[in-house]
């Protein structure tokens, strides 16, 4: 009798799911499911053209609110469903939907485009159990420094190229009357990016692979030294700075009311939209001393991966493949004003080419691209011991210690 | 009916005792998802940390919401000048949604644009980054619960003194009860069944507080988990955060399944001895 209920229940739970659920595309049309709301008249631009291309092709654009994207898409791949080109995060963001088998694997001979790519950008998006590809890049994204030049200007400043000249620039346009630095630490995530962008060229470009080799760890008196040196920017930062979050940060920056901020590639395009005459400059952070390298910190957004459930993979692998142009490629970073990772992409924004160029000195945003992909991730122990630390609650040795225990759990170069 | 609510609670007793490959269940791993989020280091501390914060919370709500909304019920059950208004303006806040609640007392306690940091500063005193503070940011979402809340609980009190014989208040007075000896000992046993009710609903609104920690202060429970409550907790694990975390449905499901244990097991063990107390009284 109980068995009876439960496979009733089981069958019309499957029943209403397949009423409610959202369909496959239907056969020529490919349906593209991403939380880039915000980008939609670009994709219509960009899909328009691949229409044009591939007559008998329609490209529907499907978005959703970033902070439901993944749980609607884990819950919409579970049933069968889904896009049929999927909008995707990188590293452990992609690996946790390939690991389910919800993904198609791209290689050389579906997707001969991969070629295309650089290592890292191939890296960020591959399953590392079976080592293959199941999504195309889209972006990558640098965190450094803005400025803004109006504000230095009239203060007399020059941007900064050494902590020590931070320090000193800083401390000159808080005596005029201006916030140096526009960043809080209440939006958890832009406290790590702020750690990041000057932890990074404080440790040093070996410190990254010393870790990964188990050389190092995050109590290492490179990343303690790093984080301590982070304490000194609390007097140069906005008033009651704990508590304040990313949009005040920004409007601090754009209003001219704070002369930096330590942010990632991904506001160019909407610090201007906010700000059109914002006269602004992206820097790389300022370097230990005079002389060693000032490295920006870079990684992977996401990509385009094909439901491994699609009706309609030939024409869904036609649109990766066609998003893996050079030609989609060029049109992408102009519309978007994001960096598309496509070899040979024609960079015209000057802006986003200096940015490009910051690239070629770079090191990886080590807690994205290396300790996102178990739990508990470098990133959720990173931004809550920085908001202790820089809060006075957590030293900076506590800090790193705590990261090295939490990622222990899983990765083994620290089990020692 | 039963569809609807019995097939999501036994998914997520189901997926409680699996481990899952990515997204999806993978084999099955008996406690250890419980094991982990209540043993096992850094969950546990997470795990108990949020549960003190709704401990916390909870006993706040009651001293604080509760004994407000005792004395204001009191206040508009004596008919002062202007009581009507004043019952309107207690309960207007209720129906506000918690997002509007959220992001209004999130500006007002701004550090460099708030009122009330402006307010203070009108007559001296410093201002504080009160969500951005270990020391003030879960006492300011109390305090700002409170103001949200306050109404209902005073609805529910007043409503509860109305249908006390006016006889017997009247009989107290003539013997000489005064305001503090009505509130103590005459109006407060005889109001036991809306005291049963408010315990409820406060006990389950704060251990399943979610929306205004989430919007006042993010997923994280900022800053550094000094606002993470067991809702942002089991949110974050099971459906992952954006910019930080993983999907993790297994031990996600395991505190779901705990914290419904937890609060349906009080609930009813409080509720027998309140019942107890009603007939007592």
């Amino acid at each position: 009798m109980l068995k009876r209920i439960g496979r009733r229940m089981l069958a019309a739970t499957i029943a209403a799911g397949a009423l409610f659920a959202p369909a496959l595309a239907q056969a020529g049309e490919v349906t593209f499911w991403t939380w880039r709301q915000e980008d939609r008249a670009a994709y219509a631009e960009l899909f328009a053209e691949f229409m044009k291309a591939n007559p008998g092709i329609t490209v529907k654009f499907e978005s959703f609110a970033v902070e439901q994207y993944a749980t609607v898409l884990s819950t919409a791949l579970a049933a069968g469903k889904g896009g049929d080109v999927i909008h995707t995060r990188a590293y452990g963001g992609l690996e946790q939907f390939a690991k389910a088998g919800y993904l198609l694997a791209l290689d050389n001979a579906n997707v001969p485009e991969l070629a295309n790519l650089g290592d890292d950008a191939r890296a960020s998006l591959t399953l590392r159990a079976d080592g293959k590809v199941y999504s195309y890049a889209f972006a990558s994204q640098t965190l450094g420094l803005y400025v803004n030049n109006e504000v230095f200007k009239r203060a007399g400043v020059t941007p900064p190229t050494t902590w020590a000249e931070l320090i000193a620039v800083s401390k000159t346009l808080k005596d005029k009357g201006v916030v140096p630095l526009a960043n809080g630490m209440a939006t958890a995530w832009m406290a790590e990016v702020f750690t990041s962008v000057f932890t990074n060229p404080l440790v040093g470009p070996e410190f990254s692979a010393d870790l990964l080799s188990g050389k190092a760890t995050f109590s290492d008196a490179r990343y303690v030294g790093a984080l301590g040196k982070l304490l000194e920017l609390r007097d140069y930062m906005p008033p009651g700075f704990t508590g304040i979050d990313y949009p005040t940060a920004q409007q601090l920056f754009l209003s001219g009311r704070a002369a930096m901020f330590a942010g990632g590639s991904f506001e160019i395009a909407n610090f201007r939209k906010q700000n059109p005459k914002l006269d602004m400059t992206f820097i790389a952070p300022p370097a230990p001393a005079a002389g060693a390298p000032r490295l920006v910190s870079k990684f992977f957004d996401g990509g385009y991966a094909v439901n491994a459930k699609s009706t309609n993979q030939a024409d869904a692998l036609k649109l990766v493949r066609w998003m893996g142009t050079k030609q989609f490629g060029d049109k992408f970073s102009a519309l978007l004003g994001n960096i598309s990772p496509i070899k040979g992409v024609t960079i015209a924004d000057p802006m986003l080419a200096e940015v490009a160029k910051l690239n070629e000195t770079s090191a990886p945003y080590i807690t994205a691209v290396y300790f996102r992909y178990d739990s508990p991730t470098g990133s959720e122990l990173l931004q809550s011991g920085i908001q202790k630390m820089m809060a006075g609650s957590m030293t900076p040795a506590e800090v790193g210690a705590s990261m090295t225990q939490g990622i222990a759990r899983y990765f083994k170069p620290f089990q020692k | 009916m039963s569809l609807f609510v019995a097939w999501p609670l036994l998914s997520a007793l189901r997926y409680a005792f699996f481990s899952f490959k990515g997204v999806a269940p993978d084999a099955f791993v008996g406690l250890a998802n419980f094991r982990d989020v209540l043993t096992s280091e850094p969950y546990a501390s997470w795990t108990w940390r949020a549960l003190w914060h709704n401990v916390i919370v909870f006993t706040s709500l009651m001293v604080v919401q509760n004994g407000l909304a005792y004395l204001i019920a009191f206040a508009l059950l004596k008919g002062l000048p202007g009581h009507r208004v004043h019952q309107v303006i207690v309960f207007l806040p209720v129906v506000l949604s918690a997002v509007i609640v959220g992001f209004l007392w999130k500006l007002f306690l701004h550090p460099m644009f708030g009122m009330v940091n402006a307010a203070l500063a009108l007559v001296g005193l410093p201002g504080r980054p009160w969500l951005g503070d270990e020391a003030t940011a879960l006492g300011s979402l109390i305090f700002t619960n409170a103001w949200h809340w306050v109404g209902f609980p005073a609805l529910i009190f007043l409503a509860g003194m109305q249908r006390i014989q006016k006889e017997t208040l009247e009989a107290a007075r003539i013997d000489g009860a005064n305001d503090r000896v009505l509130l103590t000992r005459i109006i407060w046993p005889l109001v036991a069944p809306a005291t049963t009710i408010i315990f409820t609903l406060t006990f389950i609104g704060s251990f399943n507080w979610f929306e205004l920690p989430y919007v006042m202060t993010g997923l994280n429970g900022s800053p550094g988990g000094a606002t993470d409550v067991l809702g942002l907790y089991f949110y974050r694990t099971a459906f992952g955060n954006t910019t930080s975390g993983l999907q993790d449905f297994g031990r996600g499901s395991a505190l779901a399944v705990l914290m419904f244990l937890f609060i349906a097991t009080t609930c009813a063990v409080a509720l027998r001895y309140l019942r107890r107390r009603e007939i007592q009284l």
